[in-house]
């Protein structure tokens, strides 16, 4: 595998953002979804009630997505969201939340990794997830990665082996993003009953931050998630709130969800 | 002994820089997993044994070749046809979904998954676990349910369940996407069986050394036949699985002309066509670098042919990197001539060919330089067309 990425300031700042007392938040959200203007002002909202704020990129063919994001993203290419158009939105946004660009491989390769991390820096991006570059799959492009001014964030899933665990976290940094399940994102009834001995599998091996994700929707789910990890994620039910409910929706369950997290303290 | 396998090539899971293996992380223990026992079973001798077995006895192989005098005559060549259409369930797909469900036994799973585009290989998956009496899942787009509802109807009866996908264009690239999705949810428990040369490693090579048994037997035969290697070999592409099953065992023929013919749909100038060789430019989809339809932005373009089995924006990474290195050629062939050349198959040789096959056929009919004098040309007759007959029917009435 490449080499350790060398610690960056974005990699500082987004391991701050969870040295709080309470579990942090991590909010997705689709740029340019349900449209831009929209889209703008629920990154700021997000940014008031939200530790990390991971930007999803919108992708044709999003296959580890559920339907709620699979519309959305959807959404967002129909009313002519691009990858400029999303570092333009990031920049405009301007929060003083540490950002994470979600995104799939493809269009990062169509616009140019290496001008990609730049422009996303630029725009005051500091880490980059790409959900279909699993850790070893591409020693160039990653070296490409290890090198840029992004951190990348390491992802990890119930089926991971420890030792591969151990691998995939030295080649990124900031905290460790934990798929809590199988199956695509999306809202879930309960937390999948093995979620503790998942995350102490990944405590085993990384010192970094453990950020549980997929299928967390509620606050309760998320005060026990958070009970677990460092963070949660939530991501389908934040676009469904913003769908359902506009950027006040949106708010109302970012509010909930903050409560939730700081009842574990 | 018909699955014999070669040593193999790009072992790695690379074809220059295509191939590879971008996937979600859920999936890449069962990548690696499938990587293990796809090693392990090429050397031994009792997995031969077995499909070799179910090759003979159930799938029917040998398939015949088959001179074809009267189109030949029309085409200005000497046209030999590798049989597949004569294989149990009508096409060569089933020459994979034989190899990959005995891979599935050996790692345990017994629930199988597939997506289908015209419905082939759906029904080569479903007709193997009904044999195995493995659960069989098939994800088909809403489109292609529409235009091959025989085929859906084949599926139900060997007890596979069919689910339609409405997301995108609704044909087999979405299909594709959600037969994904269910198996990055239900990893652990089930095989996903990828019908063509495409995916992740380890699967474009594991399902060209299952269709390589084409070549290999044609290649024999052709000698046998004629005592001489032909001066081309000519395949549609989709994927493009039984180009690359023909194509191996002549890949090191350097005298061989290896040809692929993809989709034109209404035109490549249209921008309605399957052609992603022709024009398409490199990009991930569905876990590996390839020639894909996309535009400025990365986003996958949809795909269009009149023929669902070649309805897919993407290409396997073998035949990127054959049309990069000038190894094989490409080129594409729109519906009209496909639709023509189905017929005159049927008319001149007693053979409906399946519209996949009938762009091979067209090709052959109207090359891009004429046949020299005495040319002998190997086509690989993928598949039959039964289940494109009411389409062609409502085609014709439309035109009539």
């Amino acid at each position: 595998m490449a080499l350790s990425p060398a610690i960056t300031s974005s990699d500082v700042g987004l391991r701050g953002a969870f040295a709080g007392p309470a579990p942090a938040l991590v909010a997705y959200l689709t740029a340019g979804h349900p449209d831009r203007t929209a889209s703008l002002e629920a990154l700021r909202v997000a940014a008031r009630w939200a530790d990390v704020i991971e930007v999803g990129v919108p992708f044709s063919d999003p296959l580890a997505d559920g339907p709620v994001i699979q519309r959305a993203s959807r959404q967002a290419l129909e009313g002519g969201m691009t990858v400029p158009g999303v570092l333009e939105l990031v920049a405009e946004a301007d929060v003083s939340r540490p950002l994470v660009l979600f995104s799939y491989l493809n269009p990062l390769l169509r616009y140019g990794l290496p001008r990609l991390m730049d422009d996303a820096a630029a725009a005051g991006v500091a880490g980059l997830l790409v959900t279909d570059l699993p850790a070893g799959s591409d020693s160039a492009l990653e070296a490409g990665i290890a090198a840029g001014p992004l951190t990348r964030i390491p992802l990890v899933a119930p089926t991971t082996s420890v030792e591969r665990m151990r691998a995939v976290s030295k080649l990124g940094g900031g905290f460790v993003y934990l798929i809590s399940r199988l199956g695509v994102t999306g809202a879930r009834a309960r937390l999948p009953g093995d979620l503790s001995a998942t995350v102490a599998r990944v405590r085993e091996a990384t010192a970094l931050p453990v950020a549980v994700g997929f299928g967390i929707s509620t606050p309760e789910q998320a005060r026990a998630a958070g009970q677990l990890a460092d963070g949660v994620v939530v991501g389908s039910a934040l676009v469904s709130a913003l769908d359902a409910g506009g950027v006040a929706g949106l708010e109302e369950l970012l509010m909930q969800l903050r409560d939730g997290l700081e009842a574990v303290l | 002994m018909a699955s014999r396998l070669a040593p193999e090539r790009a072992p790695d899971g690379r074809f220059g820089p295509y191939g590879g293996r971008y996937v979600p992380e859920t999936l890449i223990p069962a990548l690696e997993q499938l990587a293990e026992v796809y090693a392990a079973a090429r050397t031994d001798v009792s997995f031969h044994a077995e499909l070799d077995g179910l090759l003979t006895n159930f799938v029917g192989r040998p398939s015949p070749l088959t001179e074809a005098r009267r189109f030949g005559a029309a085409a200005g060549a000497e046209v030999w046809l590798k049989r597949e259409d004569l294989n149990h369930t009508g096409a060569h797909k089933i020459n994979n979904t034989v190899g990959q469900v005995l891979l599935a036994r050996r790692m345990g799973k017994r629930r199988i998954i597939a997506e289908t585009g015209a419905g082939q290989h759906g029904v080569a998956t479903a007709t193997i676990c009904a044999r195995f009496g493995l659960e069989c899942v098939v994800y088909m787009g809403a489109a292609d349910v529409a235009r091959q509802a025989l085929n859906v109807f084949r599926m139900e009866l060997l007890g596979a369940r069919v689910v339609s996908v409405e997301s995108g264009s609704r044909t087999l690239k979405d299909a594709t996407n959600e037969a994904i999705r269910d198996w990055v949810g239900a990893v652990e428990s089930t095989h996903y069986v990828i019908g063509s040369v495409v995916g992740p490693d380890p699967y474009p090579r594991m399902v060209r050394d299952f269709q390589a048994v084409i070549g290999r037997e044609a290649r024999a035969q052709m000698l046998q036949a004629t005592g001489q290697l032909p001066a081309a070999v000519v395949a549609c592409i989709g994927g493009g699985s039984n180009a690359m099953g023909i194509f191996d065992a002549f890949v090191d023929d350097t005298a061989v002309d290896l040809i692929g013919v993809e989709a034109a749909g209404e035109g490549l100038e249209s921008g309605m066509h399957s052609a992603s060789l022709g024009a398409g430019s490199p990009g991930v989809l569905h876990g590996s670098l390839s020639y894909l339809l996309q535009d400025d932005d990365g986003q996958v373009r949809e795909a269009h042919s009149i023929s669902a089995g070649l309805d897919y924006p993407g290409v396997g990474p073998e035949h990127s990197w054959l049309a990069d290195s000038g190894r094989a050629h490409y080129y594409s062939v729109g519906d009209r001539a496909a639709l023509d050349a189905f017929g005159e198959l049927s008319r001149l040789e007693g053979i409906i060919p399946a519209l996949e096959t009938a762009h091979a056929l067209a090709w052959v009919r109207r090359p891009a330089t004429p046949w020299p004098e005495g040319a002998r040309v190997l086509v690989c007759l993928s598949g039959r067309g039964d289940k494109d007959v009411a389409l062609v029917a409502e085609r014709a009435g439309a035109t009539a």
